[in-house]
């Protein structure tokens, strides 16, 4: 073994301790945990009785705190520093949500006990139910989805149920008009419900030309599109509402991709622009913790013509005599055992109630004032392709023309961003601009934090000029570049005893 | 605004530096007439305190399950959740992170999931599993998805005593995508006969492990039933804890398990978040859905991980992607990962054994009115007048009972049948009230 670490007699620098696996750390006899043996009793297991070992390693409690807060020690998260990652969203997330989610009336309770002892749990979906309504001005929430990508589905169902509503009419209804910028998620839902998907390509204003969008809705068989606003090149969609009309007059429904609401709440509503169903991620605006890689939370909001067919379980009733409705005839279907991510409602309502509706306009506001302010202050030193389009809204798109010749790219410039304490930004997406850097700040960034950001990615792209190692970045974070090759092509994927 | 750091007097000079008389100019791409020049109809700003005094109004209008005897289950568990869980899954560096696409960063997301995946195997008897899914019901349709996949069929043979919710979930899919999902009725005290529905359109069978009603059997001979014809069983678990107790569903030949791992580490909440569980077999490996976390070296050779086969996933393969799922349930599965390694192998086996003795020793208590021959934590009883009467009668005295079977099969003509769930938090004076209440 090689590395910077030969000057220490373990091996470990300062608060980079390395720390093997919990399976490495076996040590028979401890315990977290003190369960008393049970009585010994009639086994009524119908003699399936697990025989041997579980294969689980013993560890006492100070072991597995010290364990996971070294691991903890090797990530960064947004309590670290800015994490600028573009259509990511990683802003503040206060722990008062953290609290509120953990009160006993709403952790310690079980999705099937009467309702009548759950009015308050009921009461405060209506409540999440209602500030979403108002903000996007769209009349049906369906809270059921687990995740963006699940909201995607139960979105592009319902459009499915209204079509087949139709009848014969909407037989060969199959095709999904979905721009090249967008998430890979938008055609992975599409296909999964058997729609056909039809790129559409951006025009040199990072955005969907109407005339190009009004000739293909023209030629039949639309089902809908999907559009998200603002795009993934970080702009908004000015003739959206010709966009809206076009697909109407196809026949097809509107499908936004929720995924950037943040840049426009408070301001704008969706609503008013002809969209019939958006997803809202929660971890997104309403800064629900990202943990990692989820639990998200993908709330649906619809058009009056979508939201009959809503999932099911719905609420109904009045305040005090709040009611499940398990099954409804119009209803699509259901998309997960229960009612929805109910400790993300919690959250994303008392991040909504805490800055309420003037400060969820300073939200958006700030989010792209940030943009803008570092789009201008980095567009000449990295070439930001749609900067002459008009305002960025709450995310800048540069990409990696102004590297060229120097033998560094895209992803040298990422990894050097950790070494500088930074995490870096969303590269190589969106795909239609080539070695793309999407930065997005959020509004929760101190000016200092934005100037020292711009005053770093100043120096690297001078760095990178001249000649400067990037290439072999980053040095000073716990690991060096990863084999992602070796790792995909001799898959390890569980630890095994003996190795 | 508390969580808004941009001052008056930094908006003004960052306004000058882009260019902008306003913030409102900047979104001068927004059509004029949808552009609002007032907040939104909905309460202004409130403090911190405030927004604590009327959330905590709300949650004191429900029934927390702590305070009094508690029996609910049918795929969500009340179990004791260590202080030091839910302290190390609130550090920053896990809550306020995200996905690991930049593994120098992350390792300690990596690695976690790299010991989850290792437990969910070993947990489950299986040979691989990924980094989690939503919910167990969701995992079961993945399940279903992938037989398809697997076999390059389109029917799927359910069990009667799969949890409906799981059902009803996949068969939404099942609509969209064009597959066919057989279920049978309902069979509360066991005997179906799943093997003689199997034929050469199936892709899979779904059974449940232990079953809505409490019933634990053995499945290895619908297993080679199965594969005889082709097809893969899918187990489908929704108490994790019943694994710590009950041979698992891989010495059985299942070919995907797909269970609700809330059980260990995380709270009911409502019934979400939680925690979908998915493992299967290495032949299958690159037909699975989600996201997978694997080991390899960094450019010093020193062991780390990432995530890896994501040429299955949307973001690499878009429209041709095995599934359309981009997130996993993260901060749910360091939960039960942090659990689990508190447990061990003696706390998960005393853990599981009290819940089952708690089990027995109700089941003992309620007689013959106990219709479930064999199961783990949770059977079904048999109550003459009705058991969402006697449910809503409980409720009035302090009792959460259980779940009553017409909640989840309405007009099944199961009125009469409860089930009930007994965990290491049911004490005997629990028990003793439970029992009584019900004479």
């Amino acid at each position: 073994m090689t590395g910077n670490s030969h000057d220490t007699v373990s091996g470990d620098l300062g608060l980079s301790i390395e720390e093997p696996l919990i399976f490495e750390q076996d040590s028979p006899g401890a315990v977290g945990v003190d369960w008393p043996e049970a009585d010994a009793g009639a086994d009524r297991l119908g003699g399936l009785a697990r025989s041997g070992p579980v294969g689980l390693p013993s560890l006492a409690e100070p072991t597995v705190v010290r364990h996971y807060t070294r691991l903890s020690q090797k990530n960064y998260g947004i309590d670290t520093g800015l994490f600028p990652l573009g259509s990511c969203t990683m802003k503040h997330n206060p722990r008062l949500n953290e609290r509120m989610a953990r009160l006993p009336g709403f952790a310690d309770i079980h999705p099937l006990q009467p309702e009548s002892t759950v009015q308050g749990a009921l009461a405060l979906c209506r409540e999440v139910q209602r500030w979403l309504s108002v903000l996007t001005g769209m009349p049906g929430v369906a809270l059921t989805p687990g995740a963006g990508a699940h909201g995607e589905l139960c979105g592009m169902m319902a459009i499915r149920a209204a079509l087949d509503a139709g009848g014969a009419a909407n037989a060969d209804r199959r095709r999904v008009l979905v721009p090249d910028s967008a998430h890979g998620t938008n055609p992975a839902t599409a296909a999964a419900l058997g729609f056909e998907v039809v790129s559409i390509p951006e025009d040199e204003r990072g955005r969907v030309d109407p005339g190009r969008f009004e000739a293909l809705a023209g030629e039949g068989g639309v089902a809908a599109v999907m559009l998200t606003n603002p795009n993934t090149c970080g702009v908004f969609e000015n003739d959206i509402r010709r966009i809206a009309d076009a697909v109407h007059a196809a026949g097809g429904y509107f499908y936004c991709d929720g995924a950037n609401f943040n840049a426009i709440v408070g301001r704008v509503r969706p609503g008013d622009l002809g969209v019939d169903a958006m997803h809202i991620n929660l971890h997104k605006t309403f800064s629900t913790p990202h943990g990692g890689g989820g639990p998200g939370s993908g709330p649906v909001v619809f058009s009056d013509a979508l939201a009959p067919y809503a999932p099911v379980p719905r609420i109904v009733g009045e305040d005090g005599a709040l009611r499940l409705e398990e099954a409804n005839g119009e209803a699509f279907g259901r998309m997960k055992a229960f009612h929805g991510q109910m400790g993300m409602f919690v959250r994303a309502l008392a991040y909504m109630m805490s800055h309420g509706a003037d400060g969820l306009r300073q939200v958006s506001g700030d989010a792209v004032l940030n943009a803008n302010y570092l789009l201008r202050r980095l567009e000449d030193v990295y070439s930001a392709p749609f900067a002459h389009a008009g305002p960025a809204m709450h995310e800048a798109l540069f990409d990696d023309r102004a590297l060229r010749d120097t033998g560094v790219s895209t992803l040298d410039i990422a990894k050097a961003m950790i070494d500088e304490g930074l995490h870096p930004m969303t590269v190589y997406f969106p795909l239609v601009v080539h070695g793309a850097m999407l930065v997005e700040p959020t509004e929760t960034e101190t000016r200092a934090s934005l100037d020292r950001f711009i005053a770093i990615m100043r120096g690297l792209a001078e760095r990178a000029k001249n000649g400067a190692p990037l290439t072999e970045a980053p040095f000073h974070a716990p690991r060096r570049r990863l084999d992602e090759t070796q790792a995909a092509r001799k898959p390890v994927l569980r630890w095994q005893a003996g190795e | 605004m508390r969580y808004l750091p941009i001052t008056g007097a930094d908006r003004g000079e960052m306004l000058r530096a882009v260019g902008a008389s306003s913030v409102e100019a900047l979104f001068s791409d927004v059509p004029e007439d949808a552009l609002l020049a007032e907040p939104v109809d909905l309460p202004l700003h409130a403090g911190e305190f405030e927004v604590e005094r009327r959330l905590s109004r709300l949650a004191a209008r429900n029934r927390a399950a702590g305070a009094g005897p508690f029996f609910c289950g049918a795929g969500s568990y009340r179990h004791h959740i260590p202080a030091s869980v839910d302290y190390l899954i609130q550090r920053g560096e896990f809550l306020t992170s995200y996905t690991p696409y930049q593994p120098e960063i992350a390792q300690g997301t990596l690695q976690y999931l790299f010991e989850f995946q290792t437990q969910v195997c070993l947990l489950t008897g299986m040979e691989v599993a990924n980094a989690s899914m939503y919910d167990g019901a969701t995992a079961a349709a993945e399940a279903v998805m992938m037989a398809n996949r697997v076999t390059r069929r389109s029917k799927a043979v359910v069990s009667g005593n799969l949890h409906p919710h799981y059902r009803d979930t996949a068969a939404t899919l099942a609509r969209f995508q064009g597959f066919a999902l057989e279920a049978g009725p309902p069979a509360p005290a066991g005997g179906e006969d799943l093997a003689s529905r199997i034929d050469a359109d199936t892709s899979c069978v779904v059974v449940q492990y232990p079953d809505l009603f409490g019933n634990v059997r053995d499945f290895s001979e619908l297993a080679e039933a199965a594969h005889a014809k082709g097809a893969l069983l899918v187990v489908v678990v929704t108490e994790v804890v019943a694994l710590g107790a009950l041979k698992p569903p891989g010495e059985m030949g299942a070919d995907i398990v797909a269970a609700e791992g809330q059980s260990i580490g995380n709270a009911m909440s409502f019934g979400g978040p939680h925690l979908g569980l998915f493992a299967a077999r290495t032949r299958h490996m690159r037909q699975m859905p989600g996201r997978l976390c694997g080991e390899t070296v960094d450019a010093e050779g020193r062991r780390g991980y990432v995530l890896t086969l994501a040429t299955r996933e949307q973001h690499i393969r878009r429209e041709r992607a095995t599934s359309n799922i981009c997130t996993n349930s993260g901060l749910c599965a360091l939960a039960f990962t942090i659990h689990l390694t508190l447990l061990g192998e003696t706390g998960l086996k005393r853990l599981a054994a009290l819940n089952h003795a708690g089990a027995v020793s109700l089941a003992d208590r309620l007689g013959e009115r106990v219709v479930t021959p064999a199961f783990f934590n949770e059977f079904t009883v048999r109550l003459d007048g009705g058991a969402a009467e006697a449910v809503e009668r409980l409720a009035g005295e302090g009792i959460l009972a259980g779940v009553p079977v017409s909640r989840l099969h309405p007009g099944a003509g199961l009125d009469d049948l409860l089930l009930v769930a007994v965990t290491e938090t049911a004490d005997a004076e629990d028990l003793d009230a439970l029992a009584e209440a019900l004479k």
